[in-house]
């Protein structure tokens, strides 16, 4: 509980788009309340999305407890999950994001720094 | 406070009603309320229909709402599917008694990406229950999990707690699953699953399709452990044998000729009942056809619609051999009375075939139905789902009520039953051949009948070209007699009665003869007897005169002598009243 960051808002918006919209990455990770998998993979996003998307990307995080109907239309299974809404096409990411590795790989964006 | 909510220890399991026909009679009253089922079973077995008919009834007939996750179809094509039972997916749903969510997953849309759970799963089916309150929940095919998702051992851990889950939450579930190689699913799934599993099966046995179902386990529960035919008709999933059904029909005291009259008269002098089972078994080319052509006959001329099912002749061909011996089904063909339904039950397989004589049935709606024959229906080593399929349809007919009229071949003279039907039929008639003096007979009995008195004879049962014709059979000292040994014995008997009566005769002459001697020699000794006793009587007048003569001489004689004549007075006397007599 005391590991408890703000990622228990409904909605983080990172509002550091760049000037160019069609840059902009949405991300969405759905979570299920406040569990060390959960924390781990906020941490773990943020770190990637600051080293690779300074200043164009938006994480959502969705607490499917809160919301469990968002379930349905995101068709998430697992927990935690990571969608890739923008750039298209979505992709899905699930797991802790432990591995950057895959999360790169996961999100497209291996290409970019290599 | 809590104590009284115990069942007693004696008590069964709760159990929760499918609704599909059959398999609540076989498992006591449906699967474990309140607990995971298993069903699985190779593809196109019908699992998801199973599954989808567990919800739907309960959501229709016993007040369950459920929720139905396709893993493998869309709502939308889920919906399709069923619609041709007769079922109304999107109106339950939007009455908020069934709720469908297609789980869609993609492997090439999703990236592992280290330690993961199916939360979201579970979140998603917590709210899907919870929005309507249900009661039911089908996950369908919930394998499709593991090609979905990544890291199998993450899967299984959560499948496990998933399990559990659904059980503490207290909704009765059906799980399917796809059949494995040497397992049972192929993740293995009757692992976790543990309750009640049933496989269902689909196989082909010498060409023909055949559906079983079999309760592998039902812990706590007594289950019918066979394996069950069932088959898949319009109305649904159904499972056989049926024996909750039928058995409150109503029962008619109406009788119906038979279109023979001798067989009426063997048969209470009325013939069949209305509604009832008739069978006719017998080996080849003892004339079972034609028996049902009479009835079908006598119903039509009676008026009434006959649906003629001919699974191995066809209309034609039936009606061309009925007019040999006199009978015309041409006519109430043409008047639409009588109406053929020519198909090989293999043709169709059991199943379908069953379906299509339901439909035939309502479209037509007859009051006598012939099948024509029912052995047709044995196709291999089929005879259990044969049996539960002619009781299913046999149900279906006695409780519109149609009278049914079937045919049976057997094979040989003590096989009778083939299918062991037996006890499904209230009349049943027994042709046979009888083999004498080098030539083949027909007879026949009533090996039953059901509340009527009937005849226990044989009759002889003869083929003319004015119809069927029932005789008497011979029976004697030497036994059963028929066709042209019965006419040699019959005449033989005529002339040893014409020999015996002679006789007779002649004894009589006889003896009137011999009255006749005796009466004469009687009159002969009589008549000697009068003339010798007029002869001795003229005798013995004589005599006595001569006597009194003499008498009279000697008294002559002794008055001349002047004797003593005093002592002989007394003879004297005599002497003149025998002369005074005569």
């Amino acid at each position: 509980m005391t590991a408890k960051k703000d990622i228990s808002e409904t909605t983080i918006t990172k509002k550091m788009l760049a000037k160019k919209t069609n840059d902009a990455w949405i991300l969405r990770l759905y979570v299920a309340g406040q569990t060390p998998k959960s924390i781990t993979a906020f941490r773990n996003l943020k770190a990637i999305c600051e080293e690779q998307l300074k200043g164009k990307y938006q994480i959502e995080v969705i607490d499917l407890i809160k919301n469990p109907q968002l379930c349905r239309e995101d068709q998430i299974l697992a927990i935690p999950t990571l969608v890739r809404k923008l750039p298209a096409p979505v992709r899905k990411i699930i797991g802790d994001l432990s591995n950057t590795d895959r999360v790169l790989v996961g999100l497209d964006l291996k290409g970019l720094h290599s | 406070m809590d104590t009284q909510k115990i069942p007693s220890p004696t008590l069964t399991l709760p159990k929760s009603l499918t609704g599909i026909q059959g398999l609540d009679e076989i498992t006591g009253g449906g699967i474990p309320k309140g607990r995971p089922t298993l069903v699985c079973g190779s593809a196109g077995c019908g699992k998801t229909l199973f599954a989808m008919e567990f919800l739907v009834h309960g959501a229709m007939l016993y007040d369950e709402p459920g929720v139905f996750f396709a893993f493998e179809e869309t709502e939308k094509d889920l919906a399709i599917n069923v619609v041709s039972l007769g079922y109304d997916l999107d109106k339950l749903v939007a009455e908020k008694k069934i709720v469908l969510d297609h789980i869609h997953i993609e492997r090439k849309e999703i990236e592992e990406t280290g330690e993961y759970d199916l939360e979201g799963l579970f979140i998603r089916l917590n709210y899907a229950i919870d929005s309507i309150g249900a009661k039911r929940v089908v996950l369908d095919t919930i394998e499709t999990l593991f090609s979905g998702l990544p890291n199998p051992l993450i899967l299984r851990s959560e499948l496990r707690r998933l399990f559990r889950w659904l059980k503490e939450k207290g909704v009765t579930a059906i799980v399917t699953g796809e059949r494995g190689e040497g397992t049972l699913t192929r993740q293995g799934l009757e692992e976790y699953v543990s309750d009640c599993v049933i496989v269902l099966d689909h196989r082909v046995t010498e060409q023909s399709s055949t559906r079983r179902l079999r309760i592998v386990k039902y812990r706590g529960s007594t289950h019918g452990t066979n394996e069950y035919p069932f088959i898949i008709e319009e109305n649904g999933f159904s499972v056989l044998p049926i024996t909750s059904i039928g058995l409150d029909h109503t029962v008619l005291s109406e009788r119906i000729s038979s279109g023979i009259p001798r067989l009426d008269t063997m048969l209470d002098n009325k013939g069949y009942y209305r509604g009832s089972i008739v069978l006719v078994s017998g080996t080849a080319g003892v004339g079972k056809s034609s028996l049902a052509a009479c009835f079908s006959d006598a119903a039509c001329a009676r008026g009434e619609q006959v649906l003629y099912f001919a699974l191995e002749e066809s209309p034609q061909q039936i009606m061309r051999n009925m007019r040999s011996i006199g009978i015309d089904l041409d006519q109430w063909e043409k008047r639409g009375l009588l109406m053929f339904h020519a198909k090989r039950p293999t043709f169709y397989g059991l199943e379908s075939y069953l379906t299509a004589m339901h439909k035939a049935v309502n479209d037509f709606k007859p009051r006598v139905v012939v099948i024509d024959p029912l052995s047709s229906f044995i196709i291999g080593t089929n005879q259990f789902e044969a049996k539960s399929m002619i009781m299913r349809m046999v149900d279906f007919l006695k409780i519109n009520p149609i009278t049914v009229f079937m045919t049976h071949l057997t094979t040989g003279v003590n096989d009778f039953t083939g299918i062991d039907i037996s006890s499904l039929i209230d009349t049943w008639l027994l042709l046979r051949d009888i083999e004498i003096g080098g030539e083949r007979n027909r007879g026949m009995y009533i090996l039953k009948s059901r509340g009527m008195a009937h005849s226990n004879q044989i009759r002889e049962f003869r083929l003319t070209e004015h119809g069927v014709e029932l005789l008497d059979v011979y029976v004697g000292p030497e036994g059963v007699l028929t066709g042209s040994s019965r006419i040699t014995k019959e005449a033989q008997e005529k002339a040893g009665q014409l020999l015996r009566s002679q006789e007779i005769e002649n004894k009589q002459l006889a003896l009137e003869r011999k009255r006749k001697a005796i009466n004469a020699q009687i009159d002969f000794l009589k008549a000697e007897f009068d003339a010798e006793e007029v002869e001795t009587l003229n005798d013995i007048e004589l005599n006595k005169l001569r006597e009194n003569l003499l008498l009279q001489d000697r008294i002559d004689m002794a008055r001349n002598r002047k004797g003593d004549i005093i002592t002989n007075k007394n003879s004297i006397n005599k002497a003149r009243g025998n002369i005074a007599k005569s």
